[in-house]
């Protein structure tokens, strides 16, 4: 531990390209970029599927794949395709950002669908009998109350990707990862540099997590108080999967 | 892309026992794991203040990345099979409780009453009413769980070469630039994962022909 404090506290570490706010900012670009780009993929496929209860057994799948997929195991099967591509880029980058939006794909997509279905029906044709149009309903009724359980898609695909935004530093990818990695490369000597690495990535990802949280949480008592209340806040603020989705 | 398939036929007998390895680094910890959270959630069931915070901290141990929660161990255990083992247990832990919560707690009202009405202690009343009808949903939980394990496991190789699986012919492949074996633990890792899933499905059909109804209830992921 006295190492990974010595670690923390020089100055070094704090500089330049191979420090700690430097890799910091790799780290959650990468993992805004690929957030972004799944949540452009999954979100209205999860919202349509949810909206008109077509396709529901589509998204019961992706659910089943999305979560047995083991995210190192995604990076170097993505590897050699890359590699062809771009010797570059092919080699840090490609590999694990696809991986990484791979990944965040399910979470989203199936929250959004969840969310939406657990949306009292009755509300929905109350909506629809006073002639609000589908993409009203959508915005101005199924979105707010479902918000809370969409939102915790994204707990979770954030969380999936944090984690593989990490591992993508085996592949030379910048990132927090990287000093793990480097620590261990290292040995005895770095090992300040593996196990401050280690704590800078889990007090990110639990940061991170607490906020969105937080978000959830926030959203939820707006969503309907009287719900909130009666959960109790906790139980909503880590809202998972409604039951009857396997 | 060039794969060599000669490699691979005149190493079956490494690959093989990658794959027993892996089978080996998940069942431990998923059995550790569900031994501690059956546990946790009796006790929760007696005293229903222990559930939150058991969900917070396994919640914050799950939310720990992988990689890192290894990494955090080597100082204590060094490069061992328990920093392997106790972060791949740990994140078990918030599945797992949670479904054999949600498992205990689908046990209808009546049923406890008929079973102490008919004179059950509560110990029997736990071993042959309560826990026989919450096993689909812990089912569910350890289906879940032990998917999550498959993917854990291959990344414990990254910081040791000692754990074996099939991890460690992604490492391996990886640091002797050879596609051939790094894309091999890749896609038997995911295969794994899926066979896996769908084994427990089925055994979870077969083991509880009276739930059928509830098969296709899941837990709270």
């Amino acid at each position: 531990m006295n190492e990974a404090i010595g670690w923390l506290t020089d100055p070094a570490t704090w500089q330049g390209q191979t420090g700690i706010p430097w890799r910091l900012v790799e780290h959650l670009a990468m993992v805004g970029v690929s957030i972004l780009a799944a949540t452009l993929i999954a979100l209205p496929v999860g919202l349509w599927i949810g909206h008109t209860g077509r396709g529901a057994n589509i998204a019961i799948n992706i659910a089943n794949i999305g979560r047995a997929i083991p995210s190192y195991a995604v990076i170097v099967i993505i590897l050699p395709f890359s590699l062809a591509v771009s010797r570059d880029l092919g080699l840090n980058v490609i590999p694990t950002f696809l991986a990484m939006v791979l990944l965040a794909i399910p979470p989203i997509l199936v929250n959004a669908y969840a969310g939406l279905r657990e949306v009292d029906r009755d509300l929905v044709e109350a909506a629809r009998g006073q002639g609000l149009r589908e993409r009203q309903i959508l915005t101005g009724v199924e979105v707010p109350l479902a918000a809370p359980v969409i939102v915790g898609g994204f707990r979770t695909a954030v969380l999936n990707v944090i984690a593989t935004a990490t591992i993508g530093a085996v592949l030379g990818f910048g990132g927090l990862g990287r000093f793990i990695l480097d620590g261990r490369a290292k040995g005895i000597v770095g090992m300040g540099e593996l196990i401050g690495g280690a704590v800078l990535v889990s007090v990110i990802a639990v940061g991170v997590d607490l906020l969105l949280a937080f978000v959830q949480r926030t959203l939820a008592r707006r969503a309907d108080p009287q719900l909130a209340r009666a959960h109790g806040l906790r139980e909503l603020s880590e809202l998972p999967l409604p039951p009857g989705l396997p | 892309v060039e794969i060599r398939w000669d490699w691979i036929v005149e190493h079956l007998d490494d690959i093989a026992l990658a794959v027993w390895q892996h089978i080996l680094l998940t069942a431990v910890p998923l059995a550790i794991g569900f031994a501690i959270s059956l546990g946790l959630a009796i006790w929760a069931m007696r005293k229903p203040w222990v559930y939150g915070p058991v969900t917070t901290i396994t919640g914050i141990l799950y939310t720990i990345p992988s990689l890192a929660a290894f990494a955090l161990l080597v100082p204590v255990f060094g490069f061992s099979l328990l920093t392997a083992l106790i972060p791949m247990t740990s994140y078990t832990l918030l599945i797992l409780f949670r479904n054999n919560v949600a498992g205990f707690q689908a046990v209808p009202r009546e049923v406890l009453e008929a079973a102490d009405g008919m004179g059950y202690r509560s110990r029997e009343r736990l071993l042959r009413v309560e826990l026989p009808l919450a096993v689909p949903l812990m089912f569910a939980g350890l289906r879940l769980a032990a998917v999550t394990l498959i993917g854990l496991a291959t990344v414990v190789s990254i910081l040791g070469s000692t754990y074996g699986g099939l991890g460690q012919l992604i490492t391996d492949g990886l640091q002797t630039f050879f596609p051939t074996k790094y894309v091999l633990g890749g896609v038997l890792s995911v295969a794994l994962a899926l066979v896996v899933d769908v084994v427990f499905v089925r055994i979870e059909r077969i083991a509880t022909p009276w739930a059928r109804a509830h098969s296709e209830q899941a837990a709270p992921a």
